[in-house]
């Protein structure tokens, strides 16, 4: 049977869209008048990454796509590995200890973390007698996920163990009972409505509405016990929360989600990156101050400015037009990946792009999230785009991984589903 | 199942894109005020201080100019972190203590915008600092404009700068001047403030969160230059000034020379003076409170401000009167027995001949001609009484110009002391006063007070035989075409031109065989009046006044030196001296008239009271 391997040309062109919008934003952003090359500093690095990526690419078109499946638990467990290693040998950057210094370079092991997860997820969900029903099964896939996470959390990298928590739109994808999102965003709901109106309020309230409903359904004796154990469950929650968000986060957490859900004001304190961040994306305007001409960008207003914070550089000098350009494009290349993953005939390569269209689809709701003062500040980057070699690299070679699953696609005779 | 679930999440991808475009077209094309409060955060307006207008004497000398004075300012009081402060401190010369009260001090004068941090930085810090500014973000100097001066001289005309007051800012009309600003505060510098101090400039442009500048505004469309502000030139002639300045060297008196034709002031001294340099900004700081304790008052311009009796000098004006009153002719003699009698009691006179003309009363200085000449005038018919007949001679007075400002262009000019009549009807109840309750009035003692620009002023009159122009030191002001009208107008005295004959010659007769003959000047003919004042508080004040040539004058003067004895031993050598440098510079060449300048120079008049808590530091440097 004749086989075909050609890359997905339009995902392609997606990924250098977006990644020359990243270091001509970098190159923006720390652009000093009239003494910088585009070479020179950190677009030059930028560039250099994505050289690497490109080189990495290459090798992983001259693999055989059977080879990730095969070989997936080796690129997990090593990868895990880096992650213990980290907190030994780790540099302390931010109060994070998650780099490891090699050299001039510093890697950062929680980025490959997402791509060795993706194989570890894939591999458990694809094997054949996975199931949702089993206990063990699902214990065991959590586990993958929950593993990486921790040990993130350790470093003190809150930020990027959430986007592990992006595994669980594939998991949804793959059969996990939509009861979990949907516990998933009543729980955000209480979250959020406990800390708005505070503990006591919100049994109160809580109280109230199960007398309300239990008056109207009196003569059903079935609806009181489970009626009443959710009321348990929902009160002791709301408790939980308060008590967690006063004893367990750090100040400067709890300020950043206070701040989101505009229940102080901080523009001096935790409130003012996003401040900061949301005057200069505002002051861009229509069509952008231009290339090169964020005041704000160029005065430094924003911590960050290059790595979590790039997408003001782009709403300040791009305006609203480069700002829609660019969710766009992201958006354009999550459904075009979500298309990849439809279409591949192996589970194991289905999951792996689903993967990485939900990290991507993670990374880009929190960043550009909290930089319009939509969601707290979570310090993870904008793929491709931030500034950060480990982050370019590590999504580079995860993209490459997909299209060359998606490229050798015709290789599988049989369509799993 | 499955494949839905692909589709659900497709949507929600679209959904949130859609969201957060939504949400991007909110705050940056539908809400304005991200973009203001981008600009009021970045955006800074510096101010552009023009240059202050230059001064120059009569001969385009150049008098007065600017020197740069440097504040060290900083950007963001509460975003001074990024430096390193022990080395700041090290270039400074300053410990960290002082840096943290500065800082501190700015962070309360203002949290997000510029605030000053050293005040008057010297030339040699500024110097060893602006090489390693580069170091110290958000660190950066303000360049003002102090005043500097050519010559360590005429202190009192040029007056001083000072940061404007808050009174000041609070009734200004067009909101020129800003908190820190300067503004002239005395003498010429205040009374031409509007014409020196020049039209601001302004820049625009972005800052970093250090205050950093990084570029210009809308490439400079908004920016404004700064337009300098117009030079002045003196009716003072330096050199001259200085002269009078060196012989008025230790004594308390004031010396006004003035061009009769035009009103222009030649000199206008005012002794103790002190050094201009000495009260410029940055210096004024150390002088200032030492110089208001200093009981001989160097700071007070006694030429417009001290009000005094004017003694004998006020006799030519009082024979105008007379003459113009119908009191005396010209031909009016007295008899004077060396006294003057008034019921009881005499007022005396000096030995001279019995009978005395008008010309030979000014030349001896007859008291007793001038009792009768007020009398006369006091007692005429003209008048149905002693009120009546008061008035009338205030009122020539007046036309004088005394009793009122002069309105000359330099601040804090005085009156003077000529009382309406009610002030002797509380006195002496109304109706119940006579010539004799205020006889001393006809030789210039009593109620009466002149400032030396007065004197001088009453001379040009005599000089212009019956008109005179409002004083001024400034004859040019730059791309103005004139001085102001008011100097340019012509006040005529109520004494016509022809009376003035009979007065001029005798006091041309003054220095050629009367009172001040002993000083007088060959070739020259010079009209004077000696006059020596009657000082309850100590010894007598020295007066002088003079214009001369006679036939064509050129200069007339006034000069007053306090608790100095006669007239003519003091005040009439230094007004004839000063004739003589100014008519003909170069002819004090005469041993007679070396050992006199020498004399004068070197004398010290300051009465021995003050002497010890004089401060001549203020002179110096």
């Amino acid at each position: 049977m004749e086989t075909r391997s050609r890359i997905d040309i339009l995902s392609l062109f997606l990924y250098f869209a977006i990644a020359i919008i990243g270091i001509a934003s970098v190159y923006s952003a720390t652009y000093e008048d009239g003494s910088m090359n585009l070479l020179d500093g950190r677009s030059g690095k930028q560039i250099m990454w994505f050289g690497a990526s490109l080189f990495v690419g290459i090798i992983i078109f001259f693999l055989n796509a059977n080879f990730f499946e095969v070989f997936s638990w080796y690129f997990y467990v090593p990868l895990m590995l880096l992650l213990v290693v980290v907190l030994f040998i780790g540099a302390d950057i931010n109060g994070a200890r998650s780099w490891i210094k090699i050299g001039s370079f510093s890697i950062q092991p929680s980025e490959f973390a997402k791509y060795g997860a993706a194989f570890a997820v894939s591999s458990v969900l694809s094997s054949i007698d996975f199931s949702f029903n089993k206990r063990y099964d699902v214990i065991k896939l959590f586990a993958v996920i929950a593993f990486p996470a921790i040990l993130i959390v350790i470093q003190g990298d809150t930020g990027s163990a959430l986007v592990f928590a992006s595994f669980i739109l594939v998991f949804y994808r793959e059969g996990l009972t939509p009861l979990l999102l949907v516990l998933g965003i009543v729980a955000i709901f209480i979250f959020v409505l406990t800390l708005v109106i505070g503990f006591s309020y919100f049994a109160i309230t809580a109280l109230v509405l199960f007398l309300v409903f239990t008056a109207f359904t009196y003569t059903n004796k079935k609806m009181l016990i489970p009626s009443l154990s959710i009321l348990a469950v929902v009160v002791l929650f709301s408790l939980s929360v308060q008590f967690l968000f006063n004893n367990v986060l750090q100040k400067h957490q709890q300020k950043r989600i206070q701040v989101t859900l505009n229940l102080i004001e901080d523009n001096q304190g935790a409130g003012y990156n996003v401040n900061q961040s949301k005057i200069a994306i505002g002051s861009g305007g229509f069509a952008g101050k231009g290339f090169l001409n964020g005041s704000h960008t160029k005065g430094n207003f924003i911590p960050e400015q290059t790595t979590d914070f790039i997408f003001c550089t782009i709403g300040e000098e791009g305006g609203w037009l480069l700002s829609t350009l660019t969710i766009t494009l992201f958006m354009l290349f999550i459904l075009r990946l979500l298309y990849l993953a439809s279409r591949a005939k192996k589970k194991f390569k289905r999951i792996f792009i689903l993967s990485l269209a939900s990290i991507f689809f993670f990374h880009l709701l929190v960043n550009v999230g909290m930089t319009i003062g939509l969601m707290p500040v979570i310090g993870i980057p904008l793929p491709l785009i931030s500034y950060g070699g480990s982050s370019i690299l590590a999504f580079g070679i995860f993209i490459f991984t997909a299209l060359k699953m998606d490229a050798s696609r015709d290789e599988d005779l049989t369509s799993e589903s | 199942m499955n494949r839905h679930r692909s589709l659900y999440i497709s949507i929600a991808v679209v959904v949130i894109g859609s969201i957060y475009i939504l949400r991007l077209f909110q705050i940056q094309v539908l809400d304005d005020s991200y973009k203001n409060t981008a600009e009021r955060i970045s955006l800074r307006k510096q101010t552009i201080y023009p240059q202050r207008g230059l001064i120059f004497d009569r001969e385009n000398k150049l008098v007065v100019f600017n020197e740069p004075v440097y504040d060290l300012m900083v950007s963001v009081p509460i975003r001074l972190g990024g430096i390193d402060t022990n080395s700041f401190c090290g270039v400074l010369d300053i410990d960290r203590p002082e840096f943290d009260t500065r800082l501190a001090k700015a962070k309360k004068s203002s949290y997000r915008g510029k605030a000053v941090f050293m005040k008057n930085v010297s030339n040699r810090l500024y110097a060893r600092m602006q090489e390693r500014l580069y170091e110290f973000k958000g660190l950066f100097f303000e360049i003002r404009r102090d005043r500097n001066y050519k010559y360590n001289s005429s202190a009192h005309v040029l007056g001083y700068l000072g940061e404007v007051s808050k009174n000041e800012l609070g009734t200004q009309e067009d909101d020129y001047y800003e908190q820190g600003d300067y503004v002239g505060k005395k003498g010429i510098e205040r009374y031409y403030e509007d014409e020196l101090r020049g039209v601001k400039g302004e820049k625009y442009f972005y800052v970093d969160i250090h205050g950093v500048n990084k570029g210009s505004y809308k490439e400079g469309k908004l920016d404004i230059e700064a337009i300098d502000g117009h030079n002045l030139g003196l009716s003072i002639d330096i050199d001259l000034q200085q002269y009078g300045e060196s012989l008025l060297n230790n004594k308390m008196g004031s010396v006004v020379a003035i061009e009769p034709k035009t009103g222009e002031v030649l000199a206008l001294i005012s002794s103790p003076f002190y050094n201009p340099a000495n009260f410029n900004i940055q210096n004024r700081g150390s002088y200032y409170n030492r110089a208001i304790q200093d009981p001989t008052k160097p700071i007070f311009n006694r030429a417009v401000s001290a009000p005094y009796p004017p003694g004998s000098t006020f006799k030519p004006i009082m024979a105008l009167i007379g003459l113009e009153d119908g009191a005396i002719t010209p031909a009016t003699h007295f008899g004077c027995p060396g006294y003057f009698r008034l019921g009881r009691r005499t007022i005396k006179c000096h030995p001279h001949p019995f009978s005395t003309s008008l010309e030979r009363s000014i030349a001896s200085s007859c008291n007793t001609y001038y009792c009768n000449t007020f009398k006369n005038m006091m007692q005429s018919d003209k008048y149905a009484n002693t009120e009546e007949a008061y008035i009338s001679w205030r009122s020539y007075l007046e036309s004088f110009g005394l009793g009122n400002k002069l309105g000359v262009d330099i601040s804090s000019e005085f009156r003077g002391w000529l009382k309406e009549p009610s002030f002797y009807d509380q006195m002496h109840g109304k109706g119940r006063w006579s010539y004799a309750n205020i006889i001393s009035l006809s030789f210039g003692q009593g109620e009466l007070g002149l400032t030396p620009i007065q004197i001088a002023n009453l001379a040009a009159c005599i000089a212009n035989r019956g008109y005179y122009y409002t004083p001024h030191v400034v004859r040019q002001i730059e791309n103005v075409d004139a001085i102001p009208e008011e100097f340019r107008t012509k006040h005529f005295t109520k004494v016509s031109a022809k009376n003035f004959d009979a007065v001029i010659a005798g006091m041309l007769a003054v220095t050629q065989n009367g009172t001040g003959a002993g000083v007088a000047i060959k070739g020259i003919n010079i009209g004077g009046k000696t006059g020596t004042v009657q000082n309850p508080h100590g010894k007598n004040h020295s007066a002088y006044m003079a214009f001369a040539p006679v036939e064509d004058p050129k200069i007339a003067i006034a000069v007053v030196v306090e608790e100095a004895g006669y007239g003519a031993t003091w005040a009439a050598p230094i007004a004839h001296l000063m004739i003589e440098h100014y008519l003909q510079a170069d002819s004090v060449t005469e041993s007679s008239k070396m050992y006199l300048e020498t004399r004068l120079k070197e004398a010290n008049l300051i009465p021995l009271k003050y002497r010890s808590q004089r401060d001549t530091s203020l002179y110096g440097n």
